[in-house]
């Protein structure tokens, strides 16, 4: 059976997907992937899609659901390497990936996962700043 | 034509409307564009109106090119299709983009829908 390999790597978890991912694989991938993050305690996730030739509203789906899961796993994540033609479709989709945070490439990623944490919670997580 | 009883047929689709579309000489742009189309309607085909088949069709019109797929289904039906084509509206767990966000990536769309017969959903790209 396919599996899409989960890498960790200084402290991050790399995931690059590289088959045309049917929609169990896609659900397979949410749960393993945040079994990864509760087990290392990764603080990032750096999810390539740079070999995906669509995004559809399922696949976005779950992308978000990685996203959201991860975060209240208090880990960040990061999608790289998004092809121009897959931008251009998701956009006219409707999709437009909410919370998710984008990078054009693997090394652009790491570098933002690695930032200060104070910066990328200023900038991408509103929500941690309502008061109590 | 092209069955479509499970998650991996829908992998089939989007892959065979892919070589389809390039046989057409679309740009990589309209390739994605028909293709994403194609798999939001598979997996309605598969999900909702429980399996169907996918027949596609090179057009040609002058020296114009096109790219057609019927996606047909015995299924449930859908009651109110205005409804189920705006944006969010969702029967299952999806984000509700599904038929909306296929019309909005084709150049043609036509929907034909009768409760408790089943679901015909035809899209036409041009090059």
């Amino acid at each position: 059976m396919d599996r899409i390999p989960i890498l960790k790597l200084r402290g991050l978890l790399l995931v690059t997907i590289q088959v045309d991912m049917h929609d169990r694989l896609a659900m397979q991938l949410q749960d393993e992937l945040t079994a990864r993050i509760s087990e290392t305690g990764a603080r990032g996730v750096l999810i390539d899609i740079s070999s995906l030739d669509i995004v559809d509203s399922f696949i976005g789906r779950m992308i978000a659901n990685i996203a959201a899961m991860a975060r209240v796993l208090d880990a960040q994540t990061v999608v790289v390497g998004m092809q121009p033609a897959v931008a251009i479709t998701l956009v006219e989709l409707g999709l437009t990936l909410p919370g998710v945070r984008t990078a054009l490439n693997v090394d652009k990623g790491m570098a933002l996962l690695e930032a200060p944490a104070h910066g990328i919670a200023d900038q991408y997580a509103p929500d941690a700043h309502t008061s109590d | 034509m092209l069955t479509l009883r499970s998650a991996s047929d829908v992998v089939v689709v989007r892959q065979t409307v892919r070589t389809w579309a390039i046989e057409a000489g679309f740009t990589l742009v309209d390739q994605t564009k028909m293709v994403t189309a194609a798999s939001e309607l598979a997996r309605n085909t598969v999900d909702y109106g429980g399996g169907g088949t996918a027949r596609l069709e090179l057009l040609v019109d002058g020296a114009r090119r096109g790219l057609r797929v019927a996606f047909e289904d015995h299924g449930p039906g859908i009651a109110d299709v205005a409804k189920a084509l705006s944006d969010h509206y969702t029967t299952g767990n999806g984000l509700g983009l599904g038929l909306g966000g296929a019309k909005r990536l084709v150049n043609e769309f036509d929907i034909s829908s009768r409760v408790g017969e089943g679901t015909r959903v035809v899209i036409t790209r041009w090059k």
